[in-house]
């Protein structure tokens, strides 16, 4: 009874679609105007009908109704909760109808709050949302029905993939939908500004807190998804340069990019064909990502979302999504006059500089991910690494580093750095310089064998931290506007995760061992012993586990347990690390296979300040939260008081 | 039209570049078998240094012992290597011996790879020049060679090895042996 309900309110809701996207269309003309009025209520309703259909398939998951093909295939009635409810979206037909719901309801709320956009851009964002939400609809309804029943209900569930049964990847791949479905909106918001030709501050104010929303859900996401690798594979590495990561990145990089010119668009009026560029990008290299992953045209560790048939559905929706934007893009941006000039020492030429680099990175990215692609075209097989993406992202991201620290202290349109200036600009950053380059010298007096990279990154990211904090100093701290502290936190955070991996790369010790039981071994400040093994049963697992004391410089004793799991229902393992957190880095532990003289495989790493790589990526969250905060909250304040005044004229019968 | 014009139909023009390459890799998927032209060849002179991970390392007299051995080019860096390296095993159990060619690696790198991937090589030479994967016509990693007891290459296998190579694998060496 559910899933039927859930399919019917789906295709109530593609028809709603339908709907938005032809009243939005018609609107735009003169004789269409009386339409307009339906546009917007078209638009909640569809988010309300998806959303319950949502809630359906969830329900059917958490009862596990294993009359339904979905849940047979991906649960099981022995799951803990939390899983079952993962579960959900932990497959394709989950996971693409939890996509049309994010960007169903995120249109529903453009509808609702969106006031200061000229109501014809706003009609033709609505109509290219649903336009695109179409192309999903029409996907999940006549391709990959989640609510498919089976002829003769299953006995009990075949479970789920055992690497998915962890509860920071249970939030993994709605943190980064959310991220990605967002920036569909800007992706719409740009359609509908090149549409009416209407590309200026107010289309980018409108645009910005939704851009910052979908940016601080794929910097979380990608920063859980970093750690979720890190400590769940075992390998010790927190970043693999895979097809899929690379995924994540390139819409992030292109968010961040699209983030920083959309602050010029709406403060100076200038970058305006560029930014409505990015925002087709951003959203493009979501789909492109989503494409790579689910198409299996790449080989990668997420093999588990692959089916070559539906790349083919979903290539189709690139090309019309994505093809018809840039055609439109195209044909209209030569009509989209460029906007205000600024100096090259400016604010906006900082930011130029910010946009430029990160798209430079985003193709050495993008060029890395898919070169293995090109050359199997001609029969050769490669593989990129690290190796490649390092140096390379490097020689752009340090550079656009290095012109961070400057550019929030540089004023718009044209800046000096001469006169009185000096005082409150040149010294700092050069006091800052100095810290950089005394950090350098100091590493490799130091630790002369270390790389050059990291070496880099380490004299960088010190000059880096103090010089983000700059904009704060001779401002009163509680008069400072959110969005400034949201920028300094989150350059600080970059400042602090680029230290963290530096550090990482630079100073990590490792150490394997056979070891048996009582054997005691030194990994780099540490002493580690191995206590014992014990076999331990979960709900649907059984794992050995390892308790391994472990001292820090003679300090007090700590009990790790890391973990080989076996599971049961469907079959497979996982080295699950055990780790010891300290303020200056983190020991990591791992238990391998038995030898054959009793002993263990062990693997010890000792990496020196590695969590601030993830601290650093939630401080660049949490900044982006700040100044979305901050924007909203002022946003708010002018309503309620245009309402006020509205409301006094018309009491005063004016 | 002016040259500015002509810059806005780049991006458009890049995105119909990758859409052809998409549908050309959906419409013809990866083709693992390509025949070489170094097949039927004997390896050519090498002695690699050993990779420091407690194995030796490895020169072509290495191949002249009379038993057909598997050469396996691979990097710690490589994903598929890491996804190939249940089959490798597979393979060292069932009596095949496999021989390294590390690409471009670091002694480090390549324990933390052999230690959380299992490691089935009898000796691994460090080739971080790529001489020798040049030399024996791999143009990337991984890939696996079926060599025969008198050092001549009698099969070559691009990219990463599934579950369903490893029957073929064996019979492929079984077949080198017999023929020697």
């Amino acid at each position: 009874m559910i899933a039927e309900l859930g399919l019917a309110v789906l295709w109530m809701a593609a028809a709603l679609a339908v709907l938005q996207l032809v009243t939005g269309g018609l609107a735009l003309r003169p004789e269409g105007r009386a339409l307009a009025g339906l546009v917007r209520p078209v638009a909640v309703m569809q988010g309300v009908l998806v959303l319950a259909a949502f809630a359906a398939l969830v329900t059917l998951f958490v009862t596990t109704d294993l009359s339904v093909k979905l849940v047979v295939d991906n649960s099981h009635s022995a799951k803990p909760l939390i899983f079952k409810i993962a579960g959900t979206w932990g497959n394709h037909e989950g996971s693409m109808l939890m996509w049309v719901t994010i960007m169903a309801v995120a249109g529903a709320f453009v509808a609702v709050i969106e006031r200061r956009l000229d109501e014809p851009t706003l009609m033709a964002t609505l109509a290219g949302q649903a336009f695109i939400s179409l192309g999903f609809y029409a996907f999940l309804l006549f391709a990959s029905n989640p609510f498919a029943r089976l002829a003769q209900p299953a006995d009990e569930g075949q479970g789920l993939n055992p690497l998915l049964q962890d509860v920071g990847l249970a939030f993994h791949p709605p943190t980064l939908y959310v991220g990605y479905v967002g920036l569909s909106i800007a992706f719409s918001f740009a359609i509908g500004a090149l549409v009416t030709r209407n590309v200026g501050p107010a289309f980018a104010r409108a645009m910005r807190p939704w851009v910052l929303g979908a940016w601080i859900f794929l910097t979380l996401g990608i920063t859980a998804g970093s750690y979720w690798a890190y400590y769940t594979l075992g390998w010790g590495g927190w970043w693999f340069w895979d097809p899929v990561e690379n995924a994540s990145l390139m819409p992030w990089l292109a968010a961040t990019a699209l983030l920083h010119s959309v602050s010029v668009l709406s403060s100076r009026d200038a970058l305006r064909a560029w930014t409505v560029m990015l925002g087709v990008i951003a959203f493009s290299m979501s789909m492109v990502g989503t494409f790579l992953v689910r198409s299996g045209i790449l080989t990668s560790v997420h093999a588990f979302a692959v089916d070559p048939r539906r790349g083919a559905f979903i290539l189709a929706l690139l090309a019309i999504d994505i093809g018809g934007a840039l055609a439109l893009f195209t044909l209209r941006a030569g009509t989209v006059t460029e906007g205000k000039r600024f100096a090259f020492v400016s604010r906006e030429g900082a930011l130029v500089f910010n946009n430029v680099m990160l798209s430079g990175i985003l193709g050495i990215v993008l060029i890395g991910t898919l070169y293995p692609l090109v050359t199997e075209a001609y029969g050769v097989k490669v593989s990129v690494g690290a190796p490649y993406f390092n140096p390379a992202s490097a020689m752009f991201a340090f550079p656009m580093f290095a012109v961070m620290a400057v550019g929030p202290l540089l004023r718009w349109r044209q800046d000096r750095l001469t006169g009185d200036r000096t005082r409150r600009v040149s010294w700092p950053v050069l006091v800052c310089a100095v810290i950089a380059v005394a950090v350098f010298a100091g590493v490799e007096i130091v630790a002369s064998g270390i790389g050059l990279l990291p070496a880099l990154g380490l004299a960088l990211a010190s000059g880096l931290f103090p010089a983000a904090l700059l904009p704060l100093v001779g401002r009163n701290l509680r008069r400072t506007p959110l969005p400034v502290w949201g920028m300094v936190i989150a350059h600080a955070g970059i400042a602090v995760s680029l230290f963290g991996m530096s550090s990482e790369s630079a100073f990590s010790v490792e150490r394997l061992a056979a070891m048996a039981v009582g054997e005691t071994r030194e990994v780099g400040p540490w002493r580690v012993q191995l206590a014992g093994i014990m076999p331990v049963a979960g709900p649907n697992w059984t794992a050995l586990e390892a308790s391994v004391s472990t001292r820090y410089a003679g300090g007090m004793p700590a009990l790790l347990s890391p973990r080989a799991e076996t599971f049961s229902n469907p079959p497979g393992t996982r080295n699950e690390s055990a780790l010891e957190t300290r303020w200056n880095g983190q020991l990591y532990v791992v238990l391998g296979e038995a030898a054959a003289d009793g002993r263990w495989q062990m693997r010890f790493w000792w990496k020196p300040f590695a969590p601030l790589i993830w601290l650093g990526g939630v401080l660049v969250g949490l900044g982006g939260l700040l100044a979305l905060a901050g924007r909203v909250l002022a946003d708010l304040k002018r309503w309620v008081a245009r309402d006020k005044i509205a409301w006094r004229r018309m009491r005063q019968g004016r | 039209m002016n040259r500015s014009n002509l810059a806005l139909w780049l991006p458009l023009a890049i995105f119909a570049g990758l859409f052809a390459l998409f549908v050309g890799r959906l419409l013809h998927p990866g083709d693992t078998v390509v025949a070489s032209a170094f097949v039927g060849n004997p390896l050519p002179q090498f002695d690699l240094p050993a990779a420091n991970v407690g194995r030796p390392g490895l020169s072509t007299a290495a191949f002249r012992t009379g038993r057909p051995k598997l050469l396996n080019v691979f990097a710690s860096w490589c994903v598929p290597c890491a996804a190939e390296a249940p089959q490798l095993e597979a393979l060292a159990r069932a009596g095949v011996e496999v021989d390294g060619v590390a690409i471009h690696d670091q002694a480090d790198d390549l324990a933390r790879f052999l230690a959380a991937n299992g490691n089935p090589y009898a000796a691994i030479g460090r080739d971080d020049a790529r001489k020798v994967q040049l030399a024996i016509g791999s143009s990337g990693v991984p890939e696996t060679y079926v060599i025969d007891g008198r050092g001549v290459i009698r099969y070559q296998h691009i990219g990463d090895i599934r579950p369903e190579d490893v029957p073929m694998l064996l019979d492929r060496v079984k077949a080198a042996g017999g023929g020697s």
